[in-house]
């Protein structure tokens, strides 16, 4: 794969998100995600007819309504006609679509947005829908359920046990305490089992949220914003469905899409990582070589607030808005979909100076 | 917001799923109490077994029989079973490798506590009593107490073959959901119990939306001025429905409409009757009529005005 950096300089000039919040039931999923465009559009000027391509991402199985993407678009102003596109996962794997259309020259900027609205449903059980129905739906294995096979294995492996776990959930709440967005904000005590070896306070929590992003090309991001986000590298990686497959203490997947972004060239300072449950932190941390001196969701991460389909597209949102304010120089963000983080994705952003 | 409506909702999908060679010779052998597996092309035994390489995408189809005994890699301890989990008392979550196999299998593990389960723990298959090949007919695993180190059993070759095999399952799934309409269609069903048409108008370019979806999708701006528009309105358009629905008391033919309310900057549909079928038409004035406690018109039927005038609505066509 050639530099992206020979094809087209892209940057996100742009992150707004919803509050994240336990339920948002006087909103429909549009009512939730229009301030949000509203926002980030208004951060760069931009109108919707000046965006070339805009690209979503969400699921209808969450709060079950079919085809609610084409509800929302509602609150985009698709008229005329624009250019648009959905994925049915999480709204950073619409971002990377959006990126490689900006790679090819056919847009110079574009609209990414991604939300869900989990309260309506019963989480745990909704995502076991996503299990390959052979063998593994049948049983309804939640996702608490899943993540904590991994937590043991991890255990059993001596990468962690439940204090550093306990560690773990503690800075990433406290860290959300400067985060008015986030749904848990301030650290508290760990709590009782969900699934053993996860206790509460090793589980995201389930709420609503919205986010968005703009993204440009070259002079164009440059005049939209002070000191844009350069996206250095983007790759997106998959590892078979089946767990009793993986080694769940490794994530190969994040490793080589870490690789392929070229996360490893130089030190970052910063890393948003989509680890919805303490354990999978140490597990993405192994992967990624990260140590003490990078700052690790600064934000407070996905333990903090987890809008499913968003959670993902905020990391890379968060890892940009850090750069555009000056508070990082080279940023890692990852997004995963999938059980045990099965799916991930891995970009490296910069600022101007870096 | 006060009152905002809510109802529960159910979300069922039996899918019927058919099966490739490898996955019918594995849930039908289930069916038997043969548990296999298939062997990839270096040598290694997947059970669950697939019916493609997960490494090389490799087609594979070497069936070989393991045995339903196997040793714990993973666990996690359940305290709170969820419907439909194999198990409606407190278990253990476990991946097992049986012996023969290089791969692990999901499944529950039936023991009375957390302190009875470890990663190394010796397991054994309990078959269901009626099996039908599916993987419930695994019903859970439970202790072996075999005295055995974890096996190295080699597994023996399978031709996969037997009587009456299975070709697919039928995987029956339900969600349930508190479905709420949100701020706008809140209002608008509020209005419709009271037999009023409540849309909203869009700020930007005043056209009034019924029913009301909260934003102007045109404009990319949030609705919030509300406006009673009809009751009478026009019908834009047409068709004439000549097959009955499953479960709808309706007599064919009948005509279906789209309607623009009076006011109203979009047509909504409904069904038109006291007037026959094949004398409905484009532009015909319509109002609602009204059923007991139902929330919304039962049909549309002429209000005897005269025609609308084609430039009246063709902007709503
Ligand atoms: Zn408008």
């Amino acid at each position: 794969m050639p530099p992206t950096g020979a094809l087209r300089d892209v940057a996100i000039v742009a992150f707004a998100q919803s509050d994240h919040l336990k339920s948002t039931d006087e909103l429909s999923e549009v009512e939730m995600l229009m301030p949000v465009l509203h926002e980030v559009l208004g951060a760069t000027g931009l109108a919707t007819g000046e965006i070339d391509f805009t690209c979503s991402g969400s699921a209808d199985y969450l709060a079950g309504r079919a085809f609610s993407f084409t509800m929302a678009l509602d609150g985009v102003g698709a008229w005329p006609p624009i250019s648009e596109s959905h994925v049915e996962t999480d709204g950073a794997w619409a971002l990377y679509e959006a990126w490689v259309k900006l790679l090819t020259g056919e847009a110079d900027t574009a609209l990414v947005y991604s939300y869900g609205k989990s309260s309506p449903g019963s989480l745990r059980d909704v995502l076991t829908r996503q299990l390959d129905p052979y063998y593994q739906a049948p049983l309804w294995p939640d996702s608490v359920a899943l993540a904590a096979l991994q937590a043991q294995a991890l255990i059993d492996a001596g990468h962690t046990d439940e204090r550093t776990l306990a560690t773990v959930a503690a800075r990433s709440r406290d860290a959300a305490s400067d985060n008015p967005h986030a749904q848990v904000r301030g650290a508290r005590p760990q709590g009782d089992y969900v699934v053993q070896p996860l206790r509460t306070g090793d589980c995201p929590p389930i709420g609503d949220g919205a986010a968005a992003v703009v993204l440009a090309a070259g002079d164009r991001a440059r005049a939209l914003c002070a000191r844009p986000a350069w996206i250095r590298g983007i790759d997106h990686r998959i590892e078979p469905h089946a767990i009793g497959v993986r080694d769940l203490t490794e994530s190969p997947s994040t490793r080589l899409a870490a690789e392929r972004a070229g996360a490893f060239e130089r030190p970052v300072d910063t890393a948003e990582l989509h680890a919805p449950f303490s354990s999978q932190e140490v597990v993405l941390r192994r992967a990624l070589d990260l140590g003490d001196e990078v700052a690790v969701n600064p934000s407070g991460g996905p333990l903090a607030a987890n809008p499913m389909m968003a959670a993902g597209l905020v990391r890379l949102g968060e890892a940009a808005a850090r750069i555009h304010r000056g508070a990082s120089d080279r940023a890692l963000a990852h997004a995963t979909s999938g059980p045990c983080l099965q799916q991930n994705l891995v970009a490296v952003l910069e600022g101007e100076d870096a | 917001m006060p009152d905002l409506l809510k109802a529960p909702m159910a979300l069922e999908f039996p899918f019927t799923r058919s099966l490739g060679p490898v996955q019918s010779a594995f849930l039908t052998g289930l069916r038997e109490r043969v548990v296999l597996g298939v062997r990839t092309g270096d040598g290694r035994v997947l059970v669950p077994p697939v019916e493609y390489d997960p490494v090389t995408a490799e087609e594979i189809r070497d069936l070989v029989q393991v045995s339903a005994t196997g040793t714990v890699t993973t666990w996690a301890w359940n305290p709170e079973p969820r419907r439909d989990q194999p198990l409606d008392t407190p278990f253990a979550w476990v991946l097992v490798q049986l012996d023969g196999a290089d791969t692990a299998l999901l499944h529950a593990l039936d023991v009375p506590d957390a302190t009875s389960v470890h990663s190394g723990l010796r397991v054994r298959v309990r078959w269901a009593e009626e099996r039908t090949g599916a993987i419930t007919d695994i019903a859970c695993f439970e202790p072996a107490q075999d005295g055995q180190a974890a096996g190295r059993t080699p597994a023996a070759r399978h031709d996969g073959a037997f009587d009456d095999p299975v070709t697919g399952i039928v995987a029956p799934a339900r969600l349930d959901y508190v479905y709420s309409p949100g701020r706008a269609q809140t209002a608008y069903l509020r209005g419709l119990a009271e037999q009023r048409n409540v849309g909203e108008r869009c700020p930007s370019c005043a056209k009034v939306y019924i029913p009301p979806r909260g934003a102007c999708p045109t404009c990319g701006v949030a609705t919030a001025e509300r406006v009673e528009v009809g009751p009478a309105g026009t019908v834009t358009t047409f068709c004439i429905v000549n097959i009955k629905a499953k479960n709808l008391d309706i007599e064919v033919p009948y005509v279906y409409a789209h309607i623009a309310l009076d006011g109203a900057g979009l047509a909504l549909h409904g069904r038109i009757g006291g007037i026959p079928y094949d004398q409905v038409r484009m532009g015909l004035r319509v109002e609602p009529v009204w059923s007991e406690n139902s929330r919304f018109p039962d049909h549309y039927r002429p209000t005897g005005e005269p025609d609308a005038d084609y430039d009246t609505y063709k902007e709503l066509l």
